[in-house]
């Protein structure tokens, strides 16, 4: 095997990025003489610098706006907070890194609601829909979800969902794992199963999404996102960590 | 009023594998064929910029759209069937390409046992051991006289991989090296060796190095990028028709593609198909292709339902046992997966593609002695690393609570310390399991969806239990800390999310038991060629995409012979008796 069959032939990830500067720099070494593969052709061949993106510090220290973050589904915040602790709950930060809140998962998921997804447009949704089978869309169950959440919290602890201690949050949302809530048209316990996909995809979806804030999903799970090529790499006795790319690394080595 | 098109030799409805094949070969042999393709069209600079999980594994950006069409599924006759409503649970190919261009391009050939599981399995254990209700029958064609066309379309997709010690004779090695292993198969292979096996490297539509194919199509080497199974490959290095017989196709300057051409019926008159009526899914026109020869190359729930909805042939009925369409129907492969955790070591576990693995064949096909199982035929064990990606990859040790901080922790921790190891198996045939028309479930036009009535079998769980233990013995050897048996489910979940069915309109040298012959030309049309897994009385152990190709291969050699020599039967029945 021809090591030219290799579009990066990375030799060190860590020369290829500077995290003082926290850039990326694209030096792909990528060895021209049509053995490239086919749509791929074309920016490997140069030196690029990308800036970071996201919510991190700018170099003056103040914190940017970040404009994504509001709400394009749910319009009442009450309904957004049980959102956002039950999704924590769900992801909870801890010593190895952020938890959902901090990953962007409530927006995440309040943006796939808002679209196509949340309509259920590609599902087949005729009737009869039988006893077994959930009728609602996606926008109609997540709503009805939180809403049934901060109902049980008000009925079991006297207060809102997110005023709730920890351990009281806990044992709400087993009470919707367990059906021990009613919700009508579907079992609490399908919402609570898609609420924690949900979560799992706002945790761990490219960041384009509105999650994954910064790759820090990434990290904690040390996947290294869209890396060109795993070629040289294939037969490597030891764990090779790397700093993750995103779509956005991706679609901007080619201008 | 359908708008009524010039008459070309061949129409193809479907253009992925079987539809692009088909093309391919008839165009460079001089014919006119228009390829009536029900999506879009797709070319490598479509899968550009997209290595994205969500938008690929999660929400299948390449599969159908189940809004106006999906399949209904039950378990038995007395239960009502219920629509496969999620896409996540119906894996459909669109586009051209179809399933070709998502697929994970694991290229094992049959066994000659599995063509002729029938006689073979009475040969070595007598009739009894055949149990009541299976209808297992041998393919009317063997090994060796598919061999030719194995190795065809081997050489299309830059096949690469290793030969199994235990199948057949090949009359020629891959057309590409086998892949090189990380340590986690190089593991599998050193124990399942020292358990005294015959591992070998997974043959795979996944180059290893640069090749050109018989038709001067490129196909790069893979990087193991791991955007693989659900996506195009945007390097080029997997097998897709939108990089090989398309294009091939295209360049003759004899192939007519039509896209977003939906199919809606079989014309024909007397014994004689004459054509094609489709519709412009974008202006909802009407158009009628006729057509000398019509070849059905969509998957096998459109092949059936056209025939269902054209009314040709007769509807399989189970409780009479007469018909032949909607018969031999099986799903083809839920995979039980046997876990094993690892503390000591750490895997780059996110390295992958959709033909990388390791596999071994000594509990499949008739390579054991069966007298003391419950089964036939047996399973393919493997290890496979397809890349794993982060959002479908959470992999908790068993009584690990599903979410919160324990989930987290545990999560974050076994993700690369893990390999699960799998295995496939021959999925036989029922006289209960079937395809029909729905009674109560429509598409967006008003047609009647196709029924499936399927669910696990005896044959099936006994099988599956037998493989699974040997698994454990695997990963025992392999050194794993803690092992987890994730077996079979109570019954068939309406699961079909890996695009391998089969059955339905079957192949045979009788027209008594099969739809069409060896070279998929239908015994009552014989301008009507039905191409695809559609043909498979049942399911051998592996993925069925390099058998449908090589018979498709086969039926292009007896279309252009059908058409050379002015019509008539390809093969010999072997009754004379006719259905009408």
């Amino acid at each position: 095997m021809a090591d030219d069959d290799n579009p990066n032939n990375q030799s060190s990830e860590k020369e290829r990025f500077d995290s003082s500067r926290r850039r990326f720099v694209k030096n792909t070494g990528m060895v021209v003489g049509g053995v490239a593969g086919g749509s791929l052709l074309g920016g490997f061949f140069t030196d690029q610098f990308l800036d970071d993106t996201g919510t991190k510090e700018k170099e003056n220290g103040k914190q940017p706006i970040d404009y994504i973050e509001a709400r394009m589904f749910f319009k009442h915040k009450k309904d957004f907070d049980v959102l956002n602790h039950a999704t924590e709950r769900i992801f909870p930060e801890d010593e190895s890194g952020p938890g959902a809140i901090e990953l962007g998962v409530p927006y995440y998921i309040d943006k796939q609601l808002a679209g196509d997804w949340g309509k259920n447009t590609e599902m087949y949704m005729q009737s009869p829909f039988q006893d077994d089978e959930i009728p609602l869309k996606r926008e109609d169950v997540f709503l009805q979800g939180v809403r049934k959440i901060n109902e049980a919290s008000k009925n079991k602890f006297e207060d809102d969902f997110k005023n709730l201690e920890k351990g009281e949050q806990i044992e709400v949302l087993q009470l919707l794992e367990n059906d021990d809530v009613d919700m009508e048209l579907i079992r609490a316990s399908d919402f609570f199963e898609s609420l924690k996909s949900a979560v799992m995809e706002g945790c761990y979806s490219d960041p384009i999404y509105g999650g994954n804030k910064n790759m820090e999903g990434w990290k904690m799970k040390e996947y290294p996102g869209v890396q060109m090529s795993h070629r040289s790499n294939l037969e490597k006795e030891e764990f090779i960590a790397m700093e993750p790319k995103s779509l956005k690394d991706y679609m901007d080595i080619e201008n | 009023m359908p708008k009524k098109m010039d008459k070309v030799d061949v129409v193809t409805v479907g253009v992925g594998w079987t539809g692009g094949i088909i093309a391919a070969e008839l165009t460079k042999a001089g014919y006119k064929v228009v390829g009536l393709e029900k999506g879009g069209e797709r070319s490598i600079n479509d899968y550009r910029y997209d290595r994205n999980e969500l938008k690929y594994s999660a929400r299948g950006e390449m599969m159908q759209n189940l809004n106006d069409n999906t399949i209904t599924y039950r378990n038995n006759l007395d239960q009502k069937a219920k629509p496969v409503r999620n896409k996540n649970s119906l894996v459909l190919g669109t586009g051209t390409g179809g399933g070709g261009s998502h697929w994970a391009a694991q290229a094992h050939r049959y066994f000659s046992y599995d063509f002729e599981i029938r006689s073979k399995t009475i040969e070595r254990y007598g009739k009894d051991k055949i149990p009541k209700g299976m209808i297992i029958k041998d393919w009317g064609i063997t090994y060796d006289e598919l061999e030719p066309y194995y190795d065809r379309m081997e050489k299309t997709m830059g096949t690469s991989g290793e030969k199994d010690p235990l199948a057949d004779e090949r009359s020629d090695a891959y057309p590409t090296p086998a892949n090189k292993l990380p340590p986690s198969m190089k593991l599998f292979r050193k124990a399942t060796e020292s358990l005294g096996y015959h591992p070998f490297v997974r043959p795979t539509g996944i180059a290893s190095e640069k090749y050109e194919n018989p038709d001067g199509k490129t196909i790069q080497a893979c990087q193991f990028c791991a955007f693989c199974v659900n996506y195009g490959c945007d390097w080029g290095a997997k097998a897709d028709p939108n990089i090989t017989v398309i294009p091939t196709a295209k360049e003759t300057g004899n192939f007519d593609l039509r896209t977003h051409a939906e199919v809606k019926r079989i014309l024909y008159d007397g014994n004689k198909a004459t054509g094609v009526l489709y519709v412009d899914t974008r202006t909802g026109q009407e158009y009628e292709q006729p057509a000398d020869v019509v070849s059905l190359t969509s998957f096998i729930f459109n092949n059936v339902r056209l025939l269902l909805l054209s009314e040709i042939g007769e509807p399989y009925n189970p409780k009479s046992g007469n018909g032949l369409i909607g018969k031999h129907f099986v799903d083809h492969h839920f995979e039980p997966v046997t876990r094993g955790f690892f503390e000591d070591e750490k895997f780059n576990n996110y390295i992958g593609s959709g033909g990388l693995g390791v596999c071994f064949t000594d509990f499949g096909a008739d390579n054991f002695d069966h007298s003391d199982v419950d089964f036939l035929n047996g399973g393919q064990i493997e290890i496979q690393m397809g890349g794993n990606a982060p959002i479908s990859n959470n992999p908790v040790p068993e009584g690990t609570p599903t979410w919160g901080e324990e989930f987290k922790k545990q999560s974050l921790k076994y993700y690369n310390k893990y390999l699960d190891i799998s295995f496939k198996m021959a999925t036989l045939s029922f006289e209960d399991q079937y395809m029909d028309l729905d009674p109560v479930y429509k598409d967006s036009s008003g047609d009647p969806l196709i029924r499936c009535t399927y669910d696990f079998t005896d044959d099936y769980r006994a099988k599956s239990e037998f493989l699974q233990n040997k698994c454990v013995d695997v990963l025992e050897e392999m050194g794993a800390d803690k092992i987890e048996k994730h077996g079979l489910p109570d019954h068939f979940d309406g699961s079909f999310i890996f695009q391998h069915n089969g059955g339905g309109a079957v192949m045979g040298d009788d027209p008594e038991d099969s739809f069409v012959n060896n070279y998929s030309q239908t015994w009552d049309m014989d301008n009507l060629f039905v191409i695809g897994a559609s043909s498979f009385p049942q399911f051998g152990m592996t993925n069925p995409t390099l058998t449908v190709g090589a018979l498709t291969y086969r039926a292009s050699e007896g279309i252009i012979e059908y058409l050379e020599n002015g019509g008539g039967q390809l093969a010999k029945a072997t009754t004379k008796h006719q259905r009408t």
